[in-house]
């Protein structure tokens, strides 16, 4: 619940998610990869559900961002001397918004299946430039040998991947602070009301076209930033990250989680990534089933995500 | 200099002409009627106003400034405010955040990425003050969509007025209103401010002739007469075509 009638102070429930990550480092210093991984993916679906959950744009096509986000830190990576994580991180930040302001301006015209298409036209591309421009991006192989330098010259990326966990984390912090700004912010508001009733956002004066080529800019800054940090976590980056699989994967997880509601960015990717671990190690061949399996469940039984299922719990309160 | 005018405006969807040379002025403060039988063409007169649909050929002027071609968001920045004949409001908000999210448009408020909508004071208070106008200060914390029906017609009037139009367009605001709840939105019309040069698409004879000093009658997208509502009431012709079928 954001706009002019919200409390936007920070409630103490909206800290757990943190003292969770801090005690997550602590308790499972094996898993620290896993957790990167999520920590990546939570960030990745925040940037989703800025323009899908409040602005109601759908798309098949986010991983254009985070997968143009993670080349571009693989190629400075493998290819030049920029090694600096920040400066890749930079890098792949600026370049996402130029491809996110780019294309949104053409796709933002149409809307609903048409824009569907569109979004995964345009990841769907970047896929086949990476497959074929193998002198850049390694091809089907993938990018590997990416150098990523000491954080701030002092923070080695070690072999248990402590630093790499925090830097997500910090990475996250950051990225979940400025969301929670910007919804809360009277252009959130703004957001929404687009998503509710397009119509009458026209009728008030409100050049809609812009401004939602302004929060997908936005949106891709941030998807393009998870994919830099995933590249820089793994010093590898394959085509995986490009077309429909990563944004089909990044949906599912955002629907398992909760749309529009800040907090599903969190719990759906955590849910997602736990079952895809456990379950590959179970039934290497099958696992993709399971995922199925919780998604119907949810879609039939709770439409609003898992978050959807706490509110039933607390059906007095106003929604997380 | 006339608030709102238009010049031989026309529009044709191929053979059918639905709009044909209407030559229309609304003065400043003016309470003026556009009146006509089913398809006579009024709600493709309000929406080639409004910007929705191009003309075919023809001029409209606001305050002076040709407008026939600029967009919608820009005509309502320009002071041309409209209300709808079906609701269309933001359904799960409160009624609080639907003006809020005018006023804060019309302020240039509405690009804000940082500071809580919450604590834009300013806009809030000008939204209840808007509220408490219209008798709906109590509902400000309620859900749109669990307002009763006359009062979700007074708050989209609510929202045009966080506008500040010079011009208002009030297209059928008694429509699919309760009899007994019309007085309440015609007493509430008629409180609105002097200086809104207001023009009412309406149904409703009764709120017509009490509301409107000007009325414009459209039959099949040519202008029939215009006049005073004494005029009006007294030509033969008018009885003809639309007051007669309409207390018949």
């Amino acid at each position: 619940m954001s706009g002019y009638s919200a409390n936007p102070r920070i409630r103490w429930t909206e800290w757990l998610p943190w003292v969770a990550a801090g005690a997550f480092f602590f308790v499972l210093p094996e898993y620290l990869s896993l957790g990167a991984r999520i920590l990546i993916y939570i960030l990745f679906a925040l940037s989703l559900d800025l323009i899908l959950g409040y602005a109601g744009i759908i798309t098949l096509g986010h991983s254009a961002f985070f997968g143009l986000g993670a080349y571009t830190a693989g190629a400075l990576g493998a290819h030049t001397a920029v090694t600096d994580p920040l400066v890749q991180l930079a890098a792949a930040a600026t370049l996402s918004a130029l491809l996110g302001a780019a294309t949104g301006a053409v796709i933002l015209r149409t809307r609903a299946l048409t824009l569907l298409m569109l979004t995964l036209a345009i990841t769907a591309i970047l896929l086949e430039i990476a497959n074929k421009w193998t002198s850049m991006t390694g091809g089907a192989d993938g990018l590997s040998g990416v150098k990523v330098g000491e954080l701030l010259g002092w923070f080695r990326f070690d072999l248990y991947g402590k630093t790499a966990f925090l830097y997500c984390l910090v990475a996250l912090f950051v990225g979940w602070w400025v969301v929670r700004r910007i919804i809360y912010s009277p252009y959130g508001a703004m957001l929404t009301g687009i998503r509710e009733n397009t119509a009458r956002m026209h009728a008030i004066g409100a050049p809609v076209y812009w401004r939602l080529v302004m929060i997908y800019t936005i949106s891709a800054t941030m998807a393009g930033i998870a994919g830099a940090l995933l590249t820089q976590v793994n010093q590898f980056v394959g085509l995986n990250v490009l077309g429909l699989e990563p944004s089909g994967d990044v949906l599912v997880m955002l629907i398992l989680g909760g749309v529009g509601r800040l907090y599903g960015a969190f719990v759906g990717p955590v849910a997602y990534l736990i079952a895809q671990d456990y379950l590959a190690k179970q039934y290497p061949e099958y696992w993709y089933f399971g995922i199925g399996v919780l998604l119907i469940i949810v879609v039939l039984f709770a439409r609003g995500g898992i978050l959807g299922i706490l509110d039933v719990f607390t059906r007095n309160k106003k929604a997380v | 200099m006339y608030s709102l005018e238009t010049k031989k405006l026309c529009k044709s969807f191929g053979a059918l002409t639905v709009a044909d040379n209407i030559d229309f002025r609304l003065e400043p403060g003016a309470r003026h009627a556009l009146i006509g039988p089913n398809g006579a063409g009024k709600t493709t007169f309000v929406n080639m106003l409004m910007g929705a649909l191009a003309p075919s050929s023809g001029q409209i002027l606001l305050g002076g400034d040709e407008i026939t071609h600029t967009g919608q968001s820009s005509r309502v920045r320009r002071g041309l405010g409209r209300t709808f004949q079906i609701t269309t409001l933001f359904r799960s908000l409160p009624v609080l955040d639907n003006v809020a999210l005018a006023v804060a448009e019309r302020s240039g408020l509405a690009t804000r990425l940082w500071r809580p909508a919450s604590a834009h004071k300013e806009v809030i208070e000008e939204s209840q003050d808007l509220l408490a106008g219209l008798g709906l200060a109590d509902d400000a914390q309620a859900r749109v969509a669990d307002l009763p029906y006359g009062k979700q017609r007074l708050v989209e009037i609510a929202i045009a007025l966080g506008l500040r139009p010079k011009v208002l367009l009030l297209d059928e605001p008694a429509a699919g209103v309760p009899s007994h709840e019309t007085e309440k939105i015609l007493s509430n019309l008629e409180k609105l401010p002097p200086d809104i040069a207001i023009l009412i698409i309406e149904h409703d004879m009764d709120l017509v002739f009490r509301f409107a000093h000007r009325i414009t009658v459209l039959v099949q997208g040519v202008v029939l007469m215009e006049g005073t509502p004494e005029e009006i009431a007294r030509d033969k012709r008018v009885h003809d075509v639309y007051l007669g079928e309409a207390h018949a």
